[in-house]
């Protein structure tokens, strides 16, 4: 690959228009993936919440769930759009860093 | 298709564990032997595009959402081993950062996405592909034909996980504790959708880019740099 430096900018062309993948679902009044759903969504389906599916549910607590931004969700499309873009940059980020570090280990030295 | 903490009681996702950490391991030792350091950056860019790909969630009007992976391109450019790291990662940082998907599924959801779309992708691109130039049609419609397959069979193996859960683990009410819904449920339930729509928009990314690989980089796409 002689340069990348095009398929970068693609990436961030793609990041900025990330928030689409959030105003169509919501345009069209779209849920949840199938088997993505909330305790309250599962209970409303299934008329009971499955009790070792309620235990592990929030085991974790990830620090941008929905890919927002605290401060950012639940104040309008415009906001939550931003939240969007700005969490798909640091998780790219991320992504791009530990690639990189992981690539630096595991790549075999280029012969000259 | 990201299976969320709860949804897979723990036989099954600690069996997944045990299944992908030895494959995480042999990736590792193939791209070892076979990755050279100037592709470091274009692996880092896959990891990423698939990152960003997924973000972009697809409606069906009054239905659920779903998307697509890139997954089977990524295999494409860097070999689906260096394919398996790649996705592997970008899953594990949206579960971690952002709680796409669980951190007990976290090898769940590789397997379905990292390991099974991938490799199942890439073959069936190979195997369209074979024998034809790196610029000519065949190999586009290939890529395409193996993003379709490759979104499928994740789809697929992500829904027999969840149809198995109601038959492994019941509560002493005979309620299931995980998963509610039965494989005759889900099975349907996930195809359906990918058959018809988002595996159809995979596709379609995975052709269009190797139409732009074609044109611009022609040869990445040679078999060697698989």
């Amino acid at each position: 690959m002689k340069n990348t430096k095009n398929l970068w900018w693609g990436l961030i062309f793609l990041i900025l228009l990330s928030p689409l993948g959030l105003i169509l679902p919501e345009l069209v009044k779209s849920g949840p993936a199938w088997g993505e759903w909330s305790l309250e969504e599962i209970e409303k389906m299934v008329g009971f919440i499955p009790q070792g599916l309620k235990k592990l549910a929030d085991l974790w607590p990830a620090p941008l769930p929905e890919y927002n931004l605290k401060g950012m969700e639940g104040k309008g499309l415009i906001h939550s759009s931003l939240g969007y873009i700005l969490s798909g940059f640091l998780g790219v980020c991320v992504v791009v860093g530990v690639m990189l570090l992981l690539g630096k280990c595991l790549g075999k030295k280029d012969l000259p | 298709m990201h299976i969320p903490d709860g949804y897979l009681g723990p036989q099954t996702y600690g069996v997944l564990y045990g299944v992908m950490v030895p494959l995480w391991a042999i990736a590792s030792r193939i791209v070892r032997r076979t990755l050279h350091q100037r592709q470091v950056p274009f692996l880092a860019l896959g990891a990423a595009f698939s990152f960003v790909v997924m973000m972009f969630n697809i409606p069906i009007p009054g239905g659920s959402t779903g998307h697509a992976v890139g997954g089977v391109l990524v295999a494409i450019l860097v070999g689906p081993w260096a394919a398996l790291i790649a996705v592997s990662i970008a899953l594990v940082i949206q579960a971690l950062l952002f709680g796409d998907g669980g951190i007990t599924a976290i090898a769940a959801n590789c397997f379905n996405i990292a390991l099974v779309m991938p490799m199942s992708g890439y073959w069936m691109y190979r195997l369209i592909s074979s024998g034809a130039t790196p610029t000519s049609r065949r190999r586009w419609i290939a890529a395409a034909i193996g993003g379709y397959i490759g979104l499928n069979l994740a789809a697929l193996t992500t829904a027999v996980m969840f149809g198995l859960q109601p038959l492994l683990s019941k509560g002493p009410d005979g309620r299931p504790l995980y998963f509610p819904y039965p494989l005759e449920v889900a099975v349907p339930a996930m195809a359906f959708q990918h058959l018809l729509l988002f595996g159809v928009i995979e596709a379609a990314v995975t052709g269009l880019l190797v139409i732009y690989f074609q044109r611009t980089e022609p040869s990445i796409l040679e078999p060697a740099g698989g």
